[in-house]
């Protein structure tokens, strides 16, 4: 099964021999533009060459794209994390058609309204909060807040991130000692403190938030990737492209950047969860976006005072913020068994 | 091993130089006049004159950085705005409190990781393996300060058992250090149990079994001893969110430390008080894991001081 979908991982070895030669066909023909493509091929087609010699099975074995959705669809945690990502997603887009009401209508008739389910009143599904907001409506709308700086916040600090580990793993010396470093003195400053500190002093505001939680994360990808690069640098297929004139930049792109992709992609999905546990952190200490907007974290520290009267003001959206990362890492967790099973844990 | 110490000392070295450039930007980047910000609106400008000279903002920046850094070796981190007092001095005040809140949480991390590990890797696909992968999954998912005031909500405003503020009795830290110990205590237990599933395959263990010991022995004498290396690792990569977690659990439970003298600054716009209150913690971070790293050395032969 492990030889069969993924010939890949076995490629890498047996074929030297018979790189060099396509390469230099390859060259002889087409030297402007064929060479990396060759590389890549004639990669595939010793690795399969190899697999069939092992497994003594045929050549038209499953291609790997399907046996990855086979595989995902497999994990339930995965499939259920998704889902739950998927339609929290939707409501938070469309959140003004969905939401039952005004997120920012106060109803003092409905100050500390309870649940539903206590049967007093049937409007406010999953309360009111200490000014007679819907806490469902709000609930929705904060989700806004919460995905898009979730997502915003991993895609620049991974771009970043990913950026420099390429550049610090590939080109080695004094390129790598200065990204390290500066990544071992940001690690210095425990990142919460770092992020409170920065968003104290720049001044709350979606923008900001983006920004410092980009900033508080992009070492752990540039470290991550960099470890890849080393170990990637001295492949004979980098080798190979590097002696038939490969330019960095390509040799970069084209080949060492496609080979870090899955754990990059399981790392990400990881990250996600964590932006949004710290986002809203900085919002229960009224560090995040300003009201009126809705945030979880502002909505967990309005109920603070409320403990003993009307529990459900902080215990409802924190039940949601926590499902929401409950869903992220099953998401992700999904993500890694099935890209990666190696770091499974 | 003298070398080693030597060069992992000046890479301290090098980061605590880093972080004090990171802190010293800090100031500079409030949006506007900091000396401005930092004092009440409509401030006469004679006023701000004086402040902007009192935090040398009138100096270029080589200038600035080089007083900030000269003064703080000597001790010097400014007056805070807000106290009336050297910034320092708060903060030294304040970071015993919040070094024995990160070391309780730490500890009722480990007490319990460690046993739920190893019981989940031994019974691995029975009951207490679910149960406890269950507690680690959502432990990590759930957010410290949300959790702490769930727990204020059932055991001190329901059962009325534990205080749920401030430092006044040994109870006090409980509630606090199990909301801030509880992130570490998923992670910890999942990293026990993959260690011990790895080990419990290897031959060494098959070699203690066939000899006739007892699955107890096997287990604490043989297997428990290899998972400690990397345990010593994680925990000086998690003292760092330990410490940030401070910041926040210390707010929500009233806790007089470091984290919650910096909200207040920040929320007061008490910049010196942020700087001082950054710069310690970074510090303290850094010595802990020069300690660890010189003692990691000591616990496994096996690295070599390159």
């Amino acid at each position: 099964m492990s030889d069969v979908s993924e010939p890949r991982t076995s490629a890498l070895e047996p074929a030297a021999g018979q790189v060099d030669s396509a390469v230099d066909q390859a060259c002889y023909t087409d030297p402007e533009g064929a060479y990396e493509a060759a590389v890549s091929r004639s990669v595939a087609q010793a690795g399969e060459r190899h697999v069939v010699a092992v497994a003594g099975l045929d050549l038209k074995a499953p291609p790997p794209r399907q046996t990855f959705f086979e595989r995902f669809r497999h994990s339930r945690r995965a499939v259920g994390g998704g889902l739950f990502l998927l339609v929290l997603a939707l409501l938070a887009i469309f959140a003004g058609y969905v939401a039952p009401g005004d997120p920012e209508l106060v109803d003092f008739n409905y100050r500390l309204q309870t649940p539903i389910w206590t049967g007093i009143d049937l409007k406010y599904v999953l309360g009111g909060d200490q000014l007679g907001r819907d806490i469902l409506t709000r609930v929705i709308y904060g989700a806004r807040i919460s995905l898009t700086i979730g997502l915003l916040a991993v895609l620049i600090s991974g771009t970043v991130g990913v950026l420099l580990g390429l550049l610090a793993g590939y080109y080695g010396g004094k390129t790598d000692e200065v990204i390290m470093r500066l990544a071992d003195v940001q690690l210095a400053i425990p990142y919460i403190l770092l992020a409170i500190a920065l968003v104290g002093i720049m001044g709350p505001s979606l923008r900001n938030l983006i920004i410092v939680m980009s900033v508080s994360i992009w070492m752990t990808y540039a470290r991550t990737v960099r470890g890849l690069v080393l170990s990637l640098r001295e492949q004979q297929f980098i080798e190979a492209a590097r002696t038939v004139g490969g330019s960095d930049l390509r040799i970069i792109f084209r080949h060492i950047l496609p080979n870090v992709w899955t754990p990059l992609i399981v790392l990400a999905s990881q990250q996600v969860g964590f932006v949004i546990i710290l986002e809203s952190a900085l919002s229960y200490l009224g560090l995040g976006v300003p009201p009126p907007t809705p945030t979880w974290g502002s909505m967990i520290a309005d109920g603070r005072g409320y403990l003993s009267t009307a529990w459900h003001v902080t215990t409802m959206p924190g039940l949601v913020l926590m499902s929401t990362v409950l869903a992220v890492n099953f998401f992700g967790d999904g993500l890694r068994d099935v890209l990666d099973p190696k770091l499974r844990m | 091993m003298t070398r080693y110490i030597i060069r992992r000392l000046g890479l301290s070295i090098f980061v605590l130089f880093g972080v004090t450039i990171v802190v010293f930007s800090l100031l500079h980047l409030a949006p506007g006049d900091p000396a401005q910000l930092m004092l009440p609106d409509g401030a006469p400008e004679a006023d701000i004159q004086n402040m902007r000279r009192a935090l040398g903002l009138d100096q270029p920046l080589p200038t600035q950085y080089w007083l900030f850094v000269s003064n703080a070796v000597r001790g010097d981190l400014g007056r805070s705005l807000y106290y009336k007092q050297p910034a320092l001095g708060i903060i030294l005040e304040m970071l015993p409190a919040t070094i024995q809140l990160t070391a309780a949480a730490l500890v009722f991390a480990l007490l319990i990781a460690i046993p739920m590990g190893i019981l989940s890797a031994v019974q691995r696909d029975r009951l207490p393996d679910y149960l406890a992968m269950f507690v680690a999954t959502v432990g990590q998912a759930t957010p410290v300060y949300w959790l702490g005031l769930m727990l204020i909500l059932v055991f001190a405003v329901q059962l009325r058992w534990l205080p749920s503020s401030g430092r006044d009795t040994w109870q006090s830290i409980i509630l606090p250090a199990i909301a801030l110990g509880a992130p570490q205590m998923a992670l910890v237990t999942r990293l026990v149990r993959s260690g011990m599933l790895d080990i419990l395959g290897e031959d060494y263990i098959r070699t203690a079994r066939s000899k006739g010991l007892t699955e107890r022995m096997v287990i604490y004498g043989h297997a428990l001893k290899n998972i400690l290396i990397p345990l010593v690792t994680v925990v000086g990569i998690q003292l760092g969110y330990l410490l940030g977690g401070a910041v926040i659990t210390e707010t929500i439970f009233a806790w007089p430390g470091v984290g919650r003298v910096l909200v207040t600054a920040i929320l007061a716009r008490d910049y010196p008080l942020v700087q001082a209150a950054t710069l310690l913690v970074s510090v303290f971070f850094v010595a802990i894991n020069l300690v660890l790293d010189v003692v990691y050395v000591y616990i496994d032969p096996r690295i070599r001081y390159g």
